[in-house]
């Protein structure tokens, strides 16, 4: 049995019914991103005087990132076009370059969240505190590149804006006067609580565009010759997602790295 | 609305996006910065117009 409106317009929505799904599925989508971003907005006014981050994040890599999603919209819209003139070696080219972009992107989200990491917070019995990138530790001694700053000045942590070179020296701590350690996790505090969160959830959307976009590049190309306009269909809705998922990208920018 | 409409409202937002960064960098005081997002802002309006141009002359999108 073959399946309706899977090229041909529906009459009474006016769509094929993929685009329909795809359309009620970012529908869903808007209000998933939607409830997170309105968290971030209530913690952020929530906090208190001083105690939001501010320049935690690299802006360089948040504009490379930028402008890898928005290449990748136009080799997504041109792959669209190459299956609609029929050109199967454009089609080819411009969604491989679709799946390479987005795998770039996620190359440089993971360095991020792996600079996060190995960044650590040491609270010490002293009542100072030390900050920076762990370089090595072993049972009596924890070595980090970063700085010691007096307990009373914590704020100087969170707001690295106006700090132009922040120094890093190789610390050597002794384990016996390590009172609290922890990396810049999601649990470290609320704003790397949101970030991971909020980033976390839009890679996942990337890496499943990936699955789809890879699949369609691959095996799922093979109904090129079966069934030529299902197919383009199959593209154009695989597109949709994507655009959502550069935009959602858009609004995350601004919001996390240059506030 | 299909592809070719949201790759049109994706241009609009990212040329926002471009003058919004430009101007979070006079702000902050990195004028390369700022120049560099101006400069992509009227990049993409240009990609824009063309994208706009080509499509009067493209029915079968």
């Amino acid at each position: 049995m073959e399946i309706p409106y899977t090229t041909q317009v529906r009459p009474d929505t006016g769509l094929y019914n993929a685009k329909l799904g795809i359309w009620l599925f970012l529908a869903s989508e808007v209000m998933l991103f939607g409830g997170l971003f309105s968290a971030y907005v209530l913690l952020r006014v929530g906090s208190p005087e001083g105690f939001w981050p501010h320049g935690w994040l690299s802006v360089t890599l948040g504009t490379v990132n930028t402008l890898i999603l928005a290449l990748s919209a136009i080799t997504t819209l041109l792959a669209w076009v190459a299956c609609k003139v029929n050109d199967f070696r454009q089609f080819k080219l411009f969604h491989g370059l679709t799946l390479v972009l987005a795998l770039s992107f996620l190359c440089i989200k993971s360095y991020e969240y792996h600079d996060k990491w190995i960044h650590y917070e040491i609270h010490l019995k002293d009542g100072r505190i030390a900050d920076g990138h762990l370089e090595e530790q072993d049972e009596k001694t924890v070595t980090i590149s970063g700085r010691i700053i007096p307990g009373d000045q914590e704020q100087l942590l969170y707001d690295l804006r106006a700090q132009k070179s922040i120094p890093r020296d190789e610390i050597k701590l002794d384990r016996s006067n390590i009172l609290k350690m922890e990396n810049y996790g999601p649990r470290h505090n609320t704003f790397t609580a949101i970030y991971f969160t909020m980033t976390g959830l839009h890679a996942l959307h990337i890496l499943g565009g990936c699955v789809v976009i890879g699949f369609l590049w691959g095996p799922g190309s093979r109904m090129w010759k079966t069934d030529h306009a299902r197919f383009t269909n199959r593209i154009e809705i695989s597109g949709l997602f994507w655009h959502f998922v550069d935009l959602v990208w858009i609004f995350l920018f601004p919001v996390l790295y240059l506030t | 609305m299909s592809l070719k409409g949201f790759h049109l409202v994706f241009v609009t937002l990212l040329t926002a996006l471009a003058f919004l960064c430009a101007t979070w960098a006079f702000t902050a005081g990195h004028a390369i910065f700022g120049v560099a997002g101006v400069a992509s802002g009227v990049l993409v309006i240009v990609y824009g117009v063309y994208f706009l141009k080509k499509l009067k002359n493209v029915d079968f999108l």
